[in-house]
């Protein structure tokens, strides 16, 4: 029953992405009209759209995955998606801005324009596209914990990826940026439907909020790697700068800025910086789901099974085929997205497809982009497939590291030209070997522990490594200004930015 | 105009936020929520007003 309520609207949801081909009543040929929906989404689409982008499949399946085997850890999700906001109503509205001006597509082309600097330009799109990868590859790993909790086997599992990721990238094809634009609509429908009933019905058969938490507490204490209700001083620091750190990362992701460059007018991206944390609400219960499922004896080797059996346990059949289905679609949404963000990086960026730039560049035609979209897409199927979901899950944690390395460049540099390119790309450099080295010693958890004699300090490894980065971008800075070498030129202007 | 001093709004939720030892702890509890857990959703309410008062306050009005 739950299997075949979930199949259904999966179904209709792939017919959506299908029917996106003729939203807006455009030929759906150039660049811009693909990539971007002809910049032209309004308030509403906008607010599905990026809430459907940012909280993905892997997000619904880990956060409280994390909160039922670490605890409040977990709950760093709920001010890093609240303190994002205001730090992309800066940044990503100066983008917006320029970005409608000259034409871009993608922060590397603002780099490019800004820094005139080809390597800069390179180290932001490759990183861009480094990061993305696994990350497609985890929605499809989110996908596979729903699958198993309904029971599906596991080659029946592949075959309902592999179908449904064949039919992702026919509509992404077709449709471009309006496909997962309208399906996030469906999407983010459902997930506030089951979010919100899940919050209000799971507790009160459970007894109530503070039974929850005291059994959270118990069997938290009982781990062996112990967890805790409150974060205790010695994490203070490393849960701060998990905030900070992924807060400034997150609208830097390839696939956010997608989103975020489609809006009609930057008026639109202003007013949803106030109206998107309706999500964080959502990401802050779905925490609190983990504790949910402690309180219920939810016993599961396999932590990332935590909400999904719970779901199944406390949820009529039907309604669970219904939350099954809208993190099934969850996923779909931002894949689709991350494929047009890396196509976009490898047509304007690595592959150099629109030589002219400015207005001209954004109604050039969009065929390389969409058949890059597809080989992404592939890969990405490939890759969870065929490896381990450890590697990838691994290689997720060092690419949030990653992107945190090109807000020097691709964010800080929307304020200011101050920096020299050699420099920042030389802090990039650095940022991105601290923080896989980190990410390797500590066999990619997130967190690093410095120490300097009887002192230590455990904090996020990015933002550790954008420490070192922007250490290193400074003195070079510093020691180029001093020494009156040119800082190349800037091909954008103070007007271009208003 | 003195619009520019809106902006200090949105730098209040990293403020309130980035600074743990100020809210972890368990009491007071709020409908069975240990503090630590009411305190940041709270402020995610507030995070986004006063992200709206800024959008408000510094629009470019007619006469502005």
């Amino acid at each position: 029953m739950a299997s075949a309520v979930c199949l259904i609207l999966v179904a209709a949801v792939m017919v959506l992405g299908f029917l996106a081909a003729r939203w807006g009543n455009v030929e759906i040929h150039s660049i811009e009209e693909w990539a971007l929906g002809g910049r032209r989404f309004g308030t509403v689409i906008y607010w599905f759209l990026l809430g459907g982008d940012a909280y993905t499949a892997y997000t619904f399946i880990a956060l409280p995955a994390l909160a039922y085997g670490a605890g409040a850890l977990a709950f760093y999700a709920v001010p890093y998606a609240t303190i994002t906001y205001p730090l992309a109503y800066l940044f990503v509205t100066r983008l917006w801005i320029i970005g409608k001006k000259r034409g871009y597509l993608t922060t590397a082309d603002f780099v490019r324009e800004r820094f005139d600097s080809r390597p800069l330009e390179l180290a932001v799109a490759g990183t861009g596209l480094l990061a993305l990868v696994p990350y497609i590859a985890l929605q499809l790993i989110g996908m596979q914990a729903v699958l198993q909790s309904l029971g599906v086997g596991s080659l029946n599992s592949d075959v309902f990826l592999i179908v449904s990721f064949a039919l992702l990238a026919a509509f992404t094809f077709t449709s471009g940026l309006r496909a997962p634009a309208l399906i996030a609509v469906a999407k983010d429908i459902l997930i506030y439907v089951t979010v919100l009933t899940a919050i209000v019905y799971i507790p009160m058969k459970l007894g109530g909020w503070h039974h929850i938490f005291s059994v959270a507490q118990v069997a938290l204490a009982a781990r062996p790697k112990r967890g805790a209700l409150i974060i205790p001083p010695g994490q203070y620091f490393a849960y701060s700068t998990l905030v900070f750190g992924s807060a400034l990362a997150l609208f830097n992701y390839p696939h956010l800025i997608t989103s975020a460059l489609s809006a009609k007018n930057v008026d639109v991206v202003k007013r949803n910086m106030a109206l998107l944390p309706a999500y964080t609400l959502l990401l802050g219960f779905l925490a609190l789901l983990g504790f949910c499922a402690l309180a219920a004896g939810i016993h599961v080797k396999n932590t990332n099974l935590a909400v999904p059996m719970l779901f199944a346990k406390f949820f009529q059949p039907w309604f669970a085929g219904v939350a099954f289905a809208a993190i099934i679609i969850g996923a779909l949404v931002p894949a689709a997205i991350m494929a047009i963000g890396a196509a976009n990086l490898f047509a304007s960026n690595i592959f150099r497809s629109f030589s002219v730039r400015g207005e001209g560049a954004a109604a050039l035609p969009a065929l390389n982009a969409k058949l890059l979209a597809l080989v992404m897409l592939a890969a990405a199927l490939l890759i969870a497939l065929l490896i381990k979901p450890e590697f990838a899950i691994n290689f997720q944690l060092l690419g949030g590291a990653w992107m945190l390395q090109t807000v020097p460049a691709g964010a800080i540099g929307l304020f200011t030209r101050w920096f020299h390119p050699v420099p920042l790309f030389i802090g990039w450099l650095t940022g991105m070997v601290c923080g896989t080295s980190m990410g390797y010693a500590t066999h990619y958890q997130s967190i690093y522990t410095l120490h300097a004699g009887s002192f230590s300090l455990s904090g996020y490894i990015a933002f550790y490594a954008l420490f070192a980065n922007l250490a290193v971008a400074c003195v070079g800075t510093l020691l180029l200004r001093a020494a009156d070498v040119d800082p190349g030129r800037d091909l954008t202007s103070a007007a271009d930015y208003a | 105009m003195n619009k520019r001093w809106w902006y200090g709004l949105l730098i209040l939720p990293l403020a309130g936020t980035l600074v743990p030892p100020f809210y972890a702890r368990a009491q007071p509890e709020l409908f069975g929520f240990p503090f630590f857990y009411w305190y940041q959703l709270v402020w995610v309410v507030l995070a986004s007003l006063f992200t709206w008062i800024v959008y408000v306050r510094t629009r470019e009005t007619p006469h502005g």
